[in-house]
């Protein structure tokens, strides 16, 4: 069954956010991060030429399409935008309890020679990442690939970093760093909640 | 859950989140490269006791895209013809480490008794006239995937109830996900008992398919098996059509919005004609293709994670 190459898939995941820990990034402190990144991937890539945005889902499908609207607002042109699932590319399928897959939808110009940006909230230890280039290794060969967080938190357990961060974000490892979006959780907050297992 | 046996291990989530799987598995089979590596490194040997192409060829692909070694040991040239029996064929096959079996064998239960014997993840691919579930999930995802929800869809399952072990899992599976389910057949293919039954289960059984056509959203016809009947089960062929086939005539009363579904291999011009195996609303090619991207999601959520699925 096919679907239309621009819809993305709708918000399925649960809130998470409890109500305690500190706020370290508001609704427009996001929406000027998303600006700002807007602006650099624009720059590093001389324009709107040849890009695609693909989100990790959950939040960062709902991210990648805001990062396309601010790119459509500075530009006047439309990325295309899709979501880029990688449940079966992780290294941890075995264990963890089983994961449910979401859509990976390529817009249909494809990703062949074109310079895709990865959108996701969170960049801690990478392996998602890397998850995700194996995905898209299966999908098509792009000339380049980029990264784009709302939050880098460290410890990376894998040799990779973003092009475009929101906020770098010093944490320690047994905190939780919770990014709410409206798409899902009816609100725009990036909070540190302390004591939780990562 | 560990195995897949019956369509009655399935709570509703855990059908929903298999369909849910199957359709992002289904997108693989679009793609250039059909690998995806969720069960790399795993082990798969289907187990074939009774002849089937259709079936087998779609577990081995399932379990191919899904990276995994996948094996196929058929009853024929082995050491089952040689006399051996089947638990030994089961336990040596289950020494040599394999983590998934896939069992299709003629008597009914064989693969419950196998999943006592064995370590490995246990699949039912159909045991002699009793269950055949991932049929039943890949008709409920061919059906879902054209009426949307089947919460409430009527669904009529047409012809030889007696042989096939189809309708089993079906029943199971669609009541589980809420649809209303009406059995039609000729009373000497219709199993003894089954009013009974029907009427504790909450489904309905008729002899009249003209009546219930009308009504439908899905006709599920069933194929029939000429090669397990013993006795005479209706007069002539011609006579089996004129009751009980999907001919041109009642295509003009099935609902516009209605599918047609048809397990396969089919008998033209028996229990359904050309006309409408091949139209529109018929999903028959659609359940084949459907077919690996289900067993792909079984045997990702029996086979993917060691401490099993959520739900």
């Amino acid at each position: 069954m096919s679907r239309p190459d621009s819809a993305l898939p709708s918000a399925s995941a649960p809130s998470l956010a409890p109500p305690s820990g500190r706020v370290v990034l508001s609704a427009s402190d996001i929406s000027r991060a998303l600006r700002r990144m807007a602006h650099e991937v624009l720059e590093h890539n001389k324009g709107a030429t040849d890009l695609v945005v693909l989100g990790i889902p959950t939040r960062g499908v709902a991210l990648a399409q805001r990062l396309v609207d601010a790119l459509a607002d500075v530009e006047g042109t439309d990325v295309p935008v899709g979501a880029l699932d990688v449940t079966m590319y992780r290294d941890d399928l075995r264990q963890q309890p089983i994961r449910t897959a979401h859509a990976t939808q390529i817009p249909a110009s494809g990703i062949d020679d074109k310079v895709v940006v990865l959108v996701d909230d969170v960049l801690y230890s990478g392996r998602t990442v890397r998850a995700a280039l194996d995905a898209l290794g299966d999908l098509g060969r792009p000339r380049a690939v980029r990264l784009a967080v709302l939050v880098d938190r460290g410890h990376r357990e894998l040799p990779i970093r973003a092009d475009h961060v929101g906020k770098n974000l010093p944490t320690a490892k047994s905190e939780r760093v919770h990014v709410r979006l409206r798409e899902h959780d009816q609100a725009d907050e990036v909070r540190i909640v302390e004591g939780e297992s990562a | 859950m560990k195995h897949l046996l019956s369509a009655a291990d399935l709570s509703k989530d855990q059908t929903l989140q298999i369909l849910d799987t199957a359709e992002q598995m289904h997108e693989v089979q679009h793609r250039e490269v059909k690998k995806l590596p969720a069960l790399r490194g795993r082990t798969i040997v289907n187990l074939f006791f009774e002849d089937s192409t259709r079936t087998r060829s779609s577990f081995e692909i399932a379990g191919k895209w899904l990276s995994a070694d996948v094996i196929n040991v058929s009853a024929k040239g082995s050491s089952v013809s040689k006399g051996e029996s089947l638990r030994d064929t089961v336990l040596t096959v289950a020494a040599m480490g394999v983590d998934g079996l896939v069992i299709r064998h003629h008597a009914s239960g064989a693969p419950h008794q196998v999943a006592q014997w064995v370590d490995a993840m246990v699949v039912n691919a159909g045991d002699g006239m009793h269950e055949h579930p991932t049929q039943a999930l890949l008709d409920a995802y061919s059906m879902r995937q054209r009426l949307g929800d089947l919460d409430g869809r009527h669904v009529a399952i047409v012809g030889d109830l007696t042989h096939s072990r189809v309708v089993r899992s079906n029943l199971i599976l669609l009541k589980t996900l809420g649809a209303h389910v009406t059995l039609v057949a000729p009373p000497t293919l219709m199993p003894s008992g089954i009013a009974d039954w029907a009427k504790d289960e909450g489904f309905d059984t008729s002899y009249d398919l003209d009546d219930v056509l009308p009504h439908v959203d899905a006709a599920m016809m069933l194929r029939v098996q000429r090669e397990r009947m013993s006795g005479g089960f209706f007069p002539t062929a011609r006579e089996y059509t004129v009751g009980y086939g999907l001919t041109r005539q009642r295509l003009k009363v099935l609902p516009e919005h209605a599918v047609i579904c048809h397990p396969g291999p089919m008998n033209r011009g028996l229990e359904i004609t050309a006309d409408a195996a091949d139209e529109a609303r018929s999903l028959i090619l659609d359940q084949v293709s459907a077919g690996v991207a289900v067993r792909m999601s079984v045997l990702y959520h029996l086979l993917a994670s060691s401490e099993g699925a959520e739900n």
